[in-house]
């Protein structure tokens, strides 16, 4: 946060918004550079299975991981590197992870984007979608229980997970109790390649929001100013205990559904559309415009964050992959039972 | 006073929201209604806030007590019929069983399962799925067929670390009772022979262990006949030790379970046996499942569609003679 000084609440509130313009685009750049080096290392043949990256998302990504504070819940997607970062997750849990390494958080177990600290409020994902937003809604449930209070906990999902049936009884499931949920829908416009025409009929997706009972806001996801603040206040509203909250974002993914995907199916009519803009590209403009950052800033941001990557990426490449030898073949956490019974 | 198999489920539960207080449940009807069964009569009365109503959302259901069990909380979820726990499958097998081996943060739910078939009840209310979630790894799979193990086993699965299927027999519910619970319990994962016999092991599980000890019953006093009937209690983990030691002092085994035959608890018994202890056997083991039809609503359809103790001692007679 800024210095506070005396010259009176506006500098302050100016000055707030912009170093937290600043530390979100700062974030979105080590997104793309992380994800742009983990694209890299596929195309090298250097990391098993796929590569999934949030190319165009980062605005909105950034916007719920900066929003959140110690203590809240996090349960990202696909997409979702730079929110990762401004949730607090390092840049070697997300090499480590890709790489398989016994240093990680998945030890080599689970891979690519299937992380997360569950301690920490960090949940890993399924690949099943809309099946972590009623566990994020069990954890809300659970603190509120413990007499925890100032909590939230945020879901990410796609328009493609909206169609499922655990979207629908997760929704519910929060508005019945009033949980301090906010769901972030990132409408980028294709699941894998399903248009939304083949996805859904209602007019927009926050539509579907009222039916449950719950608020819905809408915001241009190409635009990281609006993302901080409609995401911003989203938060603000479950933290005080307005019940679940629902933000759509409308963007394009600027990418394949993963590093193996040409997307050679995606509409030159949206790419060419405002919703095709890279936001990352709106937001050096905006930094621009405002005079608070240049050429020379820019790039300084840039090569920082290209350290930062190379640096972990270097560190984990060097470490020793997964022994079959040394793994704990067992599933289970009762130890009694599995020194009893090996083959469980 | 005497206490029946619900009254003992219902009196675990009890138990575990008195001891823990991280224990909570969750299920349709579960409140003060009390539970489609009465599993939680007055439960919510007396532990206020801790027992609580759900909507009818099964997988939602299991995907809260995952949350509220990373969040140190022991949730017991109770679907109202085991048959409605496949929509909240995805969520208990790739889940729930998963999140330890994926992240060492253990998943400790129990998830109730009335099970099994009942005159009357048909292809929706009478399911046995134990096979489907044994074949899971990271789940733990009971099958109490006594008052004192659906008291006890219930305490041990809210107390293990990891997610357990907890399967209660419905048909059991009122029918079977016991003079008191018990103070000592065998471990889970340890089967009981529940009749020692020296001619022929028949294993078995949840209600079926009473199918077969009547079936031994009738040839004893047919013929002298002298049959050992196995309970597993819980078929994941399997206790091979106590079927083979069991097998090596009759020479003949016969499995039977209430569920399908394709696959499932039978076949893998059998399986084990002759894999581990084939030189034990004097005749080809024997298997005797359910029919291969969903589960029929009319008695007369219904009795004969899963093993019974006069299908049990036919194929028990016919195993002996060969």
């Amino acid at each position: 946060m800024v210095q506070r000084t005396s010259s009176g609440g506006a500098t302050v509130e100016l000055s707030t918004a912009r170093e937290e313009y600043i530390q979100a685009f700062r974030l979105m750049i080590l997104g793309r550079i992380l994800d742009e080096k983990f694209a890299t290392l596929y195309r090298a043949g250097k990391i098993h299975g796929g590569v999934f990256i949030g190319r165009g998302q980062e605005a909105l990504s950034v916007s719920i991981g900066i929003a959140l504070r110690e203590g809240d819940v996090f349960a990202p997607l696909i997409r979702d590197q730079a929110g990762r970062l401004a949730f607090g997750e390092t840049i070697l849990d997300a090499a480590r992870t890709y790489f398989g390494s016994v240093q990680g958080p998945m030890r080599g177990r689970d891979g690519n984007v299937h992380r997360g600290r569950p301690r920490e409020g960090y949940l890993p994902m399924i690949s099943h979608l809309g099946a972590m937003i009623s566990v994020v809604n069990g954890t809300l449930f659970a603190k509120r229980m413990k007499g925890l209070t100032g909590f939230v906990g945020a879901a990410c999902i796609g328009d493609g997970a909206t169609s499922t049936g655990s979207f629908h009884e997760a929704l519910n499931q929060a508005a019945i109790e009033k949980l301090p949920l906010v769901l972030i829908v990132a409408n980028n416009q294709y699941a894998y390649s399903t248009p939304t025409s083949r996805q859904f009929a209602c007019h927009t997706l926050a539509d579907k929001a009222p039916g449950y009972g719950i608020e819905a806001s809408q915001v241009d996801g190409t635009d990281l100013g609006s993302c901080l603040r409609v995401v911003g206040e989203a938060v603000k509203r479950a933290r005080k205990g307005s019940g679940p909250q629902m933000v759509v974002a409308t963007l394009l993914r600027l990418c394949g559904h993963g590093e193996h995907d040409d997307a050679h199916y995606v509409d030159p009519k949206l790419k060419a559309s405002p919703m095709g803009r890279d936001c990352l590209n709106v937001a050096e403009g905006y930094l621009r415009e405002k005079r608070w950052a240049d050429d020379v800033i820019l790039e300084s941001w840039r090569q920082e964050a290209v350290d930062q990557v190379e640096t972990a990426i270097a560190k984990v490449q060097r470490e020793p992959a997964p022994d079959p030898l040394k793994e704990n073949w067992c599933a289970l956490a009762a130890r009694h039972l599995t020194e009893v019974f090996p083959e469980v | 006073m005497s206490i029946t198999y619900l009254e003992a489920i219902r009196a675990a539960q009890e138990r575990a929201l008195e001891e823990d207080p991280r224990v909570f449940i969750y299920g349709q009807d579960v409140g003060s209604f009390g539970g489609a069964f009465k599993a939680t009569k007055n439960l919510a009365q007396r532990f206020p806030g801790r027992v609580i109503d759900a909507p009818i959302s099964e997988d939602a259901m299991v995907g809260m007590a995952i949350g509220a069990a990373i969040e140190g909380m022991r949730p017991i979820i109770e679907m109202q019929f085991a048959d409605f726990s496949m929509p909240g499958f995805n969520q208990v097998v790739n889940n729930a069983a998963t999140l330890f081996w994926r992240t060492q943060v253990p998943c400790p739910i129990t998830i109730r399962l009335p099970s099994g078939g009942t005159s009357g009840s048909g292809p929706f209310h009478s399911q046995c799925l134990e096979t489907l979630y044994a074949h899971f790894p990271g789940l733990i799979v009971m099958t109490p067929a006594t008052v004192e193990d659906a008291y006890s086993m219930l305490l041990e699965a809210v107390a293990l670390d990891d997610p357990v299927v907890f399967c209660e027999h419905k048909l059991l519910y009122y029918h079977l009772k016991a003079e008191c619970l018990p103070s000592e319990a065998m471990p889970v994962g340890k089967a009981r022979i529940a009749r020692p016999g020296r001619d022929m092991t028949i294993v078995a599980h949840s209600a079926m262990v009473h199918e077969a000890l009547a079936a031994a019953g009738e040839l004893a006093s047919d013929d002298g006949t002298e049959i050992e009937v196995v309970d597993l209690r819980s078929v994941k983990p399997l206790d091979t030790d106590t079927v083979m030691a069991s097998v090596a002092r009759t020479g003949r085994l016969l499995c039977v379970g209430e569920s399908w035959p394709w696959g499932g608890v039978t076949a893998e018994v059998i399986a084990r046996v002759a894999c581990e202890g084939f030189a034990l056997l004097d005749a080809p083991p024997q298997r005797l499942n359910a029919k291969d039809t969903p589960v029929p609503y009319h008695p007369n359809l219904w009795k004969v569609h899963r093993p019974t103790a006069g299908s049990i001692a036919e194929a028990a007679r016919k195993l002996l003679r060969s």
